[in-house]
């Protein structure tokens, strides 16, 4: 499974998304400072889900952190996350 | 600095004696990163003084700030004391206005953007 989908699935199970797009950006950054190089070092996240409502940035981040915990101690350089509750 | 209670007590003293804090990658002259350098343009777009703390410098301020907030990733932005977020949230408030309406209620100096 690539990180992409391991991604996709684990905020699937926890954020149950109204719309959720995990996009690898790892070419864009090859060979940057600090870059693995492993084609699985960036992602960027958009989700919309029922459960953000309410809660601040920073808690929505956090949410998203927390779900992605192994997924992050796995070699993954940046994660983008923009999060945001329907309507 | 190895001790993670000194580590502890420097980033709170920093944090409590300054009005803005950017912990990034680099120093606010040379970021090293391209998300602690979008952070660092839009603080200097908006005439925000800050104090840089490069935690490239030092890798226990480096863990050491993820355990301080409960936040894994650098940049990280401090206000009057208040974490305030990373890259992401950091471009969301400046795009939306919100920062300079968090700036402006803590009575932070900066430069007026009137439309």
């Amino acid at each position: 499974m690539t990180m992409q989908d391991r991604i996709t699935e684990r905020l699937r199970q926890v954020l149950n998304p109204l719309t959720l797009e995990v996009v690898n950006d790892s070419h864009l950054h090859a060979g940057h400072h600090g870059s693995p190089g492993s084609g699985e070092s960036h992602f960027r996240v958009v989700i919309v889900s029922a459960a953000f409502a309410g809660l601040s940035r920073i808690d929505r981040h956090r949410i998203i952190n927390k779900a992605l915990e192994a997924e992050l101690k796995m070699g993954i350089h940046a994660l983008a996350i923009k999060a945001e509750a329907p309507g | 600095m190895s001790d993670q209670q000194n580590v502890q007590d420097f980033i709170r003293k920093t944090v409590a004696g300054n009005d803005v804090v950017l912990f990034m990658k680099g120093n606010k002259q040379t970021p090293q990163c391209g998300f602690s350098g979008r952070v660092t343009q839009i603080l200097t777009q908006m005439g925000i003084d800050f104090k840089d703390v490069n935690v490239l410098d030092d890798a226990s301020i480096r863990d050491g700030i993820k355990a301080f907030t409960n936040w894994p990733t650098i940049p990280q932005l401090y206000v009057k004391g208040e974490f305030v977020g990373g890259c992401d949230i950091i471009t969301e408030m400046f795009q939306s206005g919100e920062l300079e309406e968090l700036i402006h209620e803590k009575g932070i100096k900066h430069v007026h953007h009137h439309a």
